[in-house]
Order: C-alpha cells, then structure tokens, then sequence
C-alpha cells in the first residue's frame, strides 16, 4: 500500500505565517501569510480536495504589511487575526489585528482559476489589537474551542487579554500581565491550554519557559533554561493536561510535565538545526510534527508519554467481534518512541508545521521560499494507531 | 668385482698374521695354509721351509760381490751373537734348577720337628679335661646357693622399695618432682594391687594413693593456674593422663586454658587493631605479631594436642571446634585490619602481609589435614585482593580527575603563549603519560598479588579469576570506561547550563579519547594481558568494544566542542543583527567590528584545533579563490535585477537564483558529526554561525544602509573565512544566502558597487 505523494503549492512570496482553519471541520483548508516588503501581502487561503488530490486557492490581500503570524478564530471561520509589520517614516512597526474575510471570496475564483487576471479581493479590518502602549505585537492567540470572544496577544514583554465586543467590531483589554526582570524582556511565543477550562498560558522568553494562570494573570510555573538557547515554540498536548512541547534554537524538541520542571520528560534530538514550530496532533497525541530550519520536517510516533502508552485499548464489545486475538496482542506490545518519518521536500528554512482541522491524518509545512507542502501520516502507522 | 677383490685381499691379509703368530708359539697346522706363499718360500731365512742350498744359489746369482761379502759379514754376526744368547739361557736355568732342589731338602728337615710338638700339644689338652670336670663336679652345691641368695636379695631391694616409697612419694613431692613421682608411683601400683590383700602392703598402698591423691590435686591446681609456659602445661597433662585421669575432662581443661592464653593474645591484637592515635603499627607488623604470638601457639597447642591425646574421634573434633572457633575471631581481627588498610601508595607491605600471613596458616593445615582454616584464610586473602582492585580502581578515577582538573587549572591560568592554548598538546601528551604510568604502577602493584615467591599467587583464584576478571575487567576496562563516560557527562552537563566546560578541555579530551582508541587501549590491554597471562575462559571485554566506546565519546566531545564554539560565534552575530536599527543605519565606512573579531576568533579556534588534530583533507582550491568571490557577489548583485526582470508579469519575490542554486546544492547539515581532523572541526564551526547569521538577518528589516552593511561584512567574512573549511563552496553559499536573504529583507534594496565594498573590506 503507497502512501499518497506530496502535494506541493508554490507562493510567489516569501513565508512564515501558516495555520489551519480551526472552525471548519468539513474542508481541509489551510490560511498562509506573506512577507514582502515591495508588494502588497497576500493571505493565501488552501483548500486541498482529499479525492483528487488538487489544491484549490484563493488569495486575498492583506495591504496592512508582511505578515509574521496569523491565527483563525476557533468560532468564526471568516474570523481570524495577523500580526505583521508596517513600515512607515523608515520605521517599522509590529502590529495586531482581527480581520474578516469577504464573504464571498470563493465565488469568483473557482471559474477563473488564473488569478492574475483576477483582481484579490481585500480583508476587512475589523480592529486592531493594540493601544498606543503595547506595541509590537508576536503572536495574537484565540481562545481554544472558545466562542471567539477572547484573544491574548503578546507584545514586548506583556501579555495582553482581549475582549471582542459586537461582532469583533471591538476590542478591549480585559487584564494584563506583565514579564519582568532585568534587561530587555520580550515574550517570542505563547500557547493558550485548552485544559483547565482554558485558564492557563504558557508563554516563551528566551530560553525560559512560563506559566500563567489567566483569572490572576499571575506566574503559575517556570522552566529556566528549558532550552540552550531560545525556545521558539511551544505547544500543549491535547489530550494530557499537564504535559508541554517545546522547541528551540539547541536543535531539540522536550517535552515537560509542567508539575515537575526539573527535568523534561523527553527530549529529541533528531534536527540539525533549529525547530522553529512543535505541534500535537489533535487527536492522536503520541503524533508530534517538528519543523526547522535544516528544511526538514519531521513526524515522530511518541507513543511513551501520548495518552494512548498501550496503544490502542481495545473494548470488551469490540473483543467479541471475532479477530480479537490478533487485537490482544497488539495492545500487549510494548511500544517505542521513534521517527515516523522525514520529509525532505522543503529546500529552505521550514518555519512552520499545522496539521489540519478536518482531516487528523493530513498536514502541511510552509519554508521560507513560499513552499506549501501537504502530507499525510504513513498508512501503516495509520491503521496501527486505529486497529 | 673391484670390492670383491679388495674383500679377499683383505682377509688373505689378516690370515698371514694370524699364521705368523701361530707359527711363533708352535701351533702351526700346516693343512690349513696352503696358499701361504711366504711361509713356503725356501729363501725365507727364517721361515720353516728354509733350503740353504736354494738361498745361496739365490744370492750368488742375484747379489754382486761385494754384496755378497757384506752378507756374508752379516751373517757371520747374527750367528755370533745367537751363540751367546743361546749359552747365558742354558747358565741361568741351571742355576736356577739347583737353588729349587736345595729349598725343598730344608722343607722336609722342618716338618719332621713339627709333628713332634703337636703330639705333646694333644697329651696336655686331654690332662686340662680331667681336671676342669673335677673342679665343676665339686663346685655344684655352693652355685645353687648363691642364685637362691640373689633372688633374695631382689626381693628384699623392692621390698624396702614399697616400704619407702610414701617417704619418697612425700619428699618429691615437696619438691615439686611430679614426674619422678609418677614413674616411681607407676612402678609400685601393679604389685601394690596386686598383694592389697596383705594388711601391710594395702598400708603402703593406701598412704601411696593419699600421696598419689595429693599430688594429682596439686597438678590439677597447677593445671588450673594456668600461669605456666605450654610446655609445662603439656607437661602437667601427660602426668595427669599417667594417673589415669578422664581424657575428655583433660582435654577439654586443656583447650580451655589454652584458649585463654590464646584468647590473651588475640587481645594484644585488638588493642594494636583498634584506631589508637599513633597509628604506627603498620599491616605488616600487625600480622607478623599475629602470627608469632597467636598462630604459633595455635601451632604448639595442636602439636602438644596431638601428642598428648591419641584419642582420634573424640578429641580431634574438639581440636577443630576449638581451632575453629578461635581462627574465626583471628580472621575477624585480621579481616578488620585489612579493610582499615586504604592507602593504596605501598601495596608490596599488604601483600607481604597477605603472603606471611596465608604462609603461616599452612602450617596450620599441615597440622590439622581437615581444618577450614586455610580455606578460610584463602578467602580473607581474596576478599582482600579484590577490595584492593577495586581502591586501585578508584584510586585511578580520582587521579584522572585530579589531573582533569589540573588541566582545567592549566587551561584557566592567563595564557603563556601568543597562540592561546600553546601548551594544549604538552597538556594533552603530559595527561596522557601520567594515565598511561598511573595505570602502569598500579598494575605493577597489583601484580605483587600473582608474584611467583608469593604462597597464594598459585591458589587458582589469582591464577585465573584475580588476572581475568579482577584485573582486567575490574580494574582496567573499568577505568577506561570511566573516562569515556565521565567525557560524556562533560557534553551533557554543558548543553543545557551554558558551556561550564572550557571548550580547550572539550577538545582536548576528544583528542585523549581518540589516541586512546589508535593506542593507548589496546597498548594498555596488551600489557594486562602479558602481565597477567590472562587466560580468555571468562566472557572478558574484546579491545574493539572499547575502542568503539573510545570513538564515540571522541566523536561526541568534538562536536559538542564544534557546538559550542560555534555557539559563541553565534552569540555574538547573534547579537550584533539583533540590537541594530538596520533600517536607520548610515552608510558603511567600515567592516562592523563584531565580524573582525569573529574572524579573529575563528582564527584563534583554528589555531588551538591545529595544536591537536591533523590538518584533513579540503577539496582542491580554485585557482582563483579571490577572484570566485567577485563572480560570486556580482551575482547577489544581480538579483535585485533578475528579480526585476521578472516583475513585470508577475509579483515574483522569490529569488529565483538562488532556488535554481539550491536544487544543485547538496543540503547542508548545520549541527552534523565532524571527522576528527582540523578542517572539518572548522568547517563546522562556521557553518553554524553562518547559518545562525542567516536565519537572524531574516527576522529583521533593512534599509538601504543596512544592506550595505550586511554585504561589507559579508565580503569581508568571505576573504577570510574560506580557508579555514573544506569546500569553499560552502562559504560562498551561505553569504550568498546571507546577502540575498537581506536584499529580500531590505525596503530600499540598492546595492553598494563591488570595487567600494573591496576598498572598504581591504582598509578595515
């Protein structure tokens, strides 16, 4: 049984923001989101037909400035949020904001699939999300499988909780709280849990891992030194509440158990350069895909610290439906962490990795020079994990 | 036929001598030599067949005159002096003839007188019979009287004996005779029971067994004292065992008094065992009075044992209870002794220690065939080696950590040199030394364990176990285990708390652990192995599992040490694109100093590399290494234009030369395994902090100066940096990438003219 062949999509322009988007849960679509510095930006909205394996796009601009992230409502699919920079005077500067998408931004394009001569339809802003205090915003967060009401941006050394008022039309700060320390601090990346009555933040700073807890915006743990050097991404295991990834700059993936942060639970070393994006596979945790700059991608099965340690568990009424043997010993196995698999297709810095909403088995990675590529989890391990 | 001939000839020879001989003492057959030409010539004067008349007819016809005459002269003068011969021969016989007869008429006078004298001998012998018969025949009554008078006499002696034996019973006992006393006591007892029925003999018996009682008491008193030497105590025990004493109760008296004079000496022991505040008895004098005071009495009292009571069953397992007994306590003193011996500078005392010791025990199991004692002693000795290998063992582990630090020390203290680090390969070959003689004495001190003259070296412990598995497996590959983990430890503790370890020390160590992988293992091995005349029953190490360990630790040291020198490069580039304001910078006059100082340290790294590992293999240079890196920039010059060429039709940012490029190139690995050669060290070094520089300039926004800047330094990195890595190629690229990565990055991308960036690049 081979596994179905990479699709690739080519951008005219240089890239770093990619992420699925979250409220569909019917089509596999990605958004991603361009960085020129001489052309208007674009965001690229993906839809990838799972039957005849083709691509569909359409491209809307984004004329605020190069984006550096870029996140969907988890409520709204129209929804979602940038943070790009914006030059102006020769000075640049970062900035957030929730935008909509046209409503019909896929009626035209469909028939005319050659979009150079069609002209992009453009977003609609519907509010920034900073004040003339906060600035230079680096990742903007929604809320997980919230309402769409509730954001948390991080800008310098402030993490900021927005409330989205009609419509979205509005934004006010709820609370804040501030890192501090000495030198210059400045949050590089942060993750909203979806555990605990998403309550919880963890946010990255240089080399330091922290937890915030959002009721008291108070520091709730610390991992110092969780990386070498700067960690440049984090993600929380869907399923285990208390367990973090994390990525950075010293070429390793580790994995926390944020109750005892002395040690990382594991760690792997598998990049030869630094990972810039960890992500959990939304259902089966033990699937964790890393991309960096080495330009590789890589899939690994952690099954050891997944939520499944045993493997599939197998239920007294499906042990009646007759292969169960073949099933008991399966589940009996003992299972090790290893590479899936690594995929090669980039040939520049990968700096992000998202696995799709709709389809748990399917993802895609976005490098530098403007190349998507959607992959799928290998069949084999597939039915292994199913069966 | 030639051989046969010479055959015949040869025998035809021997035959005529025999024949002569023959002839000589008349024994001539003539039958038997007929073929005898010789003995048949009549011309043979003096042959047998001689004719004269033939003979002169010979000579007249063959001889001249005078020739004649001269024979003839001749002749006359044989025939002269055989005439004379012949007469003195027939005077001295006669002569001879007549002194025989003379002798053998004066031998018939003498034995006429002979006979005479011994016909009167005979008459006076038989006149002395007569006599002596009459003398016997009278004497016959008197002789009866004297014997019966005798016996008498006797009886009378052991009579006043008995009468006075109570007195002399009483007098040796005052004094002190005891053994006089019993003999004599011994002597009377037969008769004094066997005539008790007589009122005065059982008089003398009762007063000679109230003495008797007296005495036995007094020995047992003695006995019971226990004051006196072994020898009167064996004494005592033989008298008391003569006075028919129960053996048993004997015995066990005995032992028990023995044991507490032993039990006296192993006192003596503990006080010199116990942790006194002179510890200046050391191991050897320890055992040493051990075996003189403890187990040389133990000696004497089995031997004195032995003696005295020949009872086999009984008393021979209370011997080796009580022996048993007390060696336990012994071995347990000498046991703690041992282990409180921790100074691992002079093993040849212990193991004299050992060797007396285990020596002296023998002659225990000589005495006593079925004793555990020198079973047991064999295993202190043992237990004693084995403790000894393994403080050796760590002994080692804190030398080598010892001089780690040493070398930290060293490698800390302001450099000496210009070089920085000049002394790395003495440090290097001074810590390797001291390893490789460290392990060299300790093996020559544990060798005294297996030394010939030592009694327990031949027990098949130290003949096999002791070399294979305590020495080698325990001791040695242990060790070298040891340094290729505690290397390890060096890179993983450092990873995450920031370079604790002194890159010089990483290196260093890589380069230990390499040479120890080329040589020193297996040389160390080797030696082990000839030393000990290790035999290979035991599953034991092979020297390429060793070697690999080696490697690896080697490997993973140089790429942490490539790791972190890149990193510190890094840091610094780092750095230096992070807190500038690229978009409002100025027009570059000068290379950023960051970038001299990163080749300068590039350089220094490049040194201290060179100090230690071999140059490598580059890939064949470019003739025109300087003028590449013109076509080079002239093409991230031309970008922005290609890119310009494309604008028209469609928005096309990406810079499609370099994508062209990339799908040529190989993928390079940033943090990839290094060989262990200079080159390669260096090119991974750069590669990391290049890389580092890319990725940094993309996260930022230029302007035009910025980018200006950026080619400046970029340049300048290219005219040095290429000769430290393998494949210039690797060097171009990436500042391609670098300056193609800032002009996408920049808002006003135009260029500097390459002839300006050269002119400032040679200035600065």
């Amino acid at each position: 049984m081979e596994d179905d062949a990479p699709v690739i999509y080519g951008l005219e322009f240089q890239a770093r923001a990619l992420t699925a988007q979250t409220a569909e849960t019917d089509a596999i679509r990605f958004l991603v989101g361009t960085q020129s510095l001489k052309f208007d930006n674009q965001i690229h909205i993906i839809d990838f037909d799972d039957e005849n394996n083709i691509i569909n796009k359409n491209v809307l601009l984004h004329q605020a400035g190069e984006i550096w992230h870029i996140a969907a409502s988890p409520a709204d699919k129209a929804v979602l949020s940038t943070c790009y920079n914006k030059t102006s005077d020769s000075r640049v500067v970062s900035c957030a904001a929730v935008w909509r998408m046209p409503s019909d931004w896929d009626s035209g394009n469909h028939e005319s699939p050659d979009d150079s001569a069609h002209n992009p339809q453009t977003l609609e802003l519907l509010c920034h999300l900073d004040d003339s205090a906060h600035r230079n915003a680096a990742c903007v967060l929604w809320e997980p499988m919230g309402d769409g009401k509730r954001v948390i941006s991080l800008a310098d050394n402030h993490a900021l909780l927005w409330d989205l008022q009609e419509s979205s039309t509005q934004a006010t700060v709820s609370s804040t709280a501030t890192l501090e320390g000495k030198g210059q601090l400045k949050f590089t990346s942060g993750k909203w849990s979806p555990h605990h009555n998403c309550s919880q933040l963890a946010t990255a700073n240089d080399t330091t891992i922290r937890g915030w807890d959002l009721r008291t915006m108070s520091q709730i743990y610390c991992i110092e030194n969780a990386h070498g050097q700067l960690v440049r991404d984090l993600d929380f295991n869907p399923n285990r509440q208390y367990y973090l990834a994390s990525c950075g700059d010293d070429c390793k993936v580790k994995f926390w158990d944020v109750r005892n942060v002395q040690e990382p639970v594991k760690t792997l070393e598998e990049h030869s350069h630094w990972v810039w994006s960890v992500r959990y596979n939304h259902s089966h945790d033990q699937l964790v895909l890393t991309a960096s700059s080495d330009s590789r991608l890589i899939l690994s099965n952690m099954v050891s610290i997944s939520s499944e340690p045993f493997g599939h568990l197998v239920d007294d009424e499906e042990l009646s439906e007759g292969e169960d043997n073949h099933q008991e010993d399966k589940s009996k196995e003992p299972l090790k962490d290893s590479v899936v698999s690594t995929y090669e297709e980039h040939e520049d810095s990968v700096y992000a990795a998202e696995w799709s909403s709709a389809d748990p088995w399917l993802f895609a990675s976005l490098s530098y020079d403007g190349r998507l590529v959607i992959n799928r989890v290998p069949r084999a391990l597939k039915y292994r994990i199913l069966l | 036929m030639d051989a046969d001939g010479s055959v015949s000839d040869e025998s035809g020879r021997r035959r005529r001598v025999h024949g002569m001989l023959k002839l000589y003492y008349g024994l001539n057959e003539e039958g038997k030599i007929p073929e005898q030409p010789q003995s048949l010539d009549p011309c043979d004067i003096n042959g047998p067949h001689f004719d004269p008349e033939l003979y002169l007819n010979k000579l007249r016809r063959e001889c001249s005159l005078s020739e004649l005459m001269d024979h003839e002269t001749c002749m006359v003068k044989q025939i002269r002096s055989l005439d004379s011969d012949m007469q003195t021969l027939v005077y001295e016989n006669y002569n001879k003839f007549i002194s025989a007869t003379d002798t053998i008429r004066k031998m018939k006078n003498d034995f006429k007188k002979m006979e005479d004298e011994m016909d009167c001998l005979s008459a006076n012998m038989a006149a002395i019979t007569d006599f002596s018969a009459s003398i016997s025949g009278t004497l016959q009554d008197q002789h009866a009287q004297i014997t019966k008078l005798s016996g008498v006499h006797t009886l009378l002696r052991k009579l006043q004996f008995l009468f006075e034996l109570p007195a002399r019973l009483n007098k040796c006992l005052e004094l002190q005779a005891y053994a006089q006393a019993v003999s004599s006591h011994r002597r009377a007892r037969c008769v004094l029971q066997q005539y008790s029925h007589l009122p005065s003999f059982k008089g003398i018996q009762d007063d000679c067994n109230a003495i008797m009682e007296k005495l036995a008491q007094e020995l047992r008193q003695k006995f019971r004292d226990g004051g006196t030497s072994a020898k009167d105590l064996s004494e005592c025990v033989e008298l008391l065992l003569q006075l028919d004493e129960p053996a048993e109760e004997l015995c066990d008296k005995f032992l028990s008094h023995a044991g507490s004079r032993l039990e006296l000496d192993l006192q003596g022991l503990e006080t010199l065992s116990l942790p006194s505040p002179t510890p200046n008895t050391d191991i050897l004098e320890f055992i040493d009075r051990g075996c003189n005071e403890f187990v040389s009495s133990l000696c004497l009292v089995i031997t004195s044992y032995q003696e005295l009571f020949n009872i086999p069953q009984m008393a021979n397992g209370k011997l080796q209870a009580f022996v048993d007994d007390l060696a336990a306590r012994y071995f347990s003193l000498v046991e703690r002794r041992i282990q409180e011996e921790k100074g691992v500078g002079d093993n040849s005392l212990l193991v004299r220690a050992l060797d007396r010791f285990h020596r002296r025990l023998q002659a225990v199991a000589k005495l006593l065939p079925g004793s555990a004692v020198p079973t047991r002693g064999t295993e202190i000795v043992v237990r004693a080696a084995t403790e000894r290998v393994k403080q050796y063992l760590s002994a080692l582990q804190s030398f080598y950590m010892d001089s780690l630090t040493d070398v930290r020390q060293a490698l800390a203290t302001p450099r000496l040199s210009v070089a920085g680090g000049g002394t790395l390969p003495e440090l290097l070959s001074s810590l390797s030394a001291s390893i490789l003689n460290q392990i060299k004495s300790v093996l020559a001190s544990v060798h005294l364990f297996t030394a010939k003259d030592i009694t327990f070296s031949n027990k098949p412990y130290f003949k096999g176990e002791f070399c294979s598995q305590g020495v080698r497996e325990n001791l040695v590959v242990n060790f070298i285990r040891f340094v290729c983990q505690s290397s390890r430890q060096f890179c993983e503790s450092a990873g995450d708390k920031g370079g604790s370890t002194p890159p010089a020390l990483l290196l260093l160590l890589s380069r230990l652990c390499l040479d120890f992988e080329t040589s020193t293992i297996s040389y160390i091995l080797t030696l082990t192995d000839e030393q000990f005349l290790v035999q290979h029953q035991n599953p034991i190490t092979p020297v390429t599992t060793l070697c690999g360990e080696a490697r690896e630790a080697a490997q993973k040291l140089l790429n942490h040490y490539v790791k972190v020198q890149g990193l510190i490069i890094s840091q610094m580039l780092r750095k230096s694109v992070e807190t500038r304001d690229w978009v409002n910078t100025i027009e570059p006059r000068n290379v950023r100093a960051v970038m001299k100082r990163v080749v300068e340290d590039t350089t220094s790294i490049d040194v201290q590399v060179g100090l230690l590992y071999e140059e490598g293999v580059r890939k064949a240079h470019s003739s025109d290494s300087s003028k590449r890196t013109f076509s080079v920039y002239s093409s991230s010059r031309q970008q922005p234009r290609y890119a310009a060429s494309y604008t028209p039709s469609a928005p096309m940012d990406t810079n499609l030369l370099s994508n062209i490029h990339k799908l040529f190139s190989e993928r390079i690995d940033i943090f990839s395994s290094v060989e262990f050669n200079k080159v390669s060290v260096m090119t991974g070094i750069i590669k990391i902090s290049l890389k580092t520089f890319l990725e940094c300039v993309r996260l930022r926004t230029f302007g035009r100066y910025g980018l200006q800047q950026i080619q400046v330094d970029c340049h300048y990195l290219q005219m040095y940096l290429w000769r430290f890595v393998s494949d210039e190629n690797l060097v171009h690229f990436l500042l391609d990438e670098i300056v193609g990565s800032s002009a996408h990055r920049c808002l006003d991308p135009s260029p500097m003219e390459q002839s300006v960036i050269e002119v400032i690049c040679e200035r600065g």
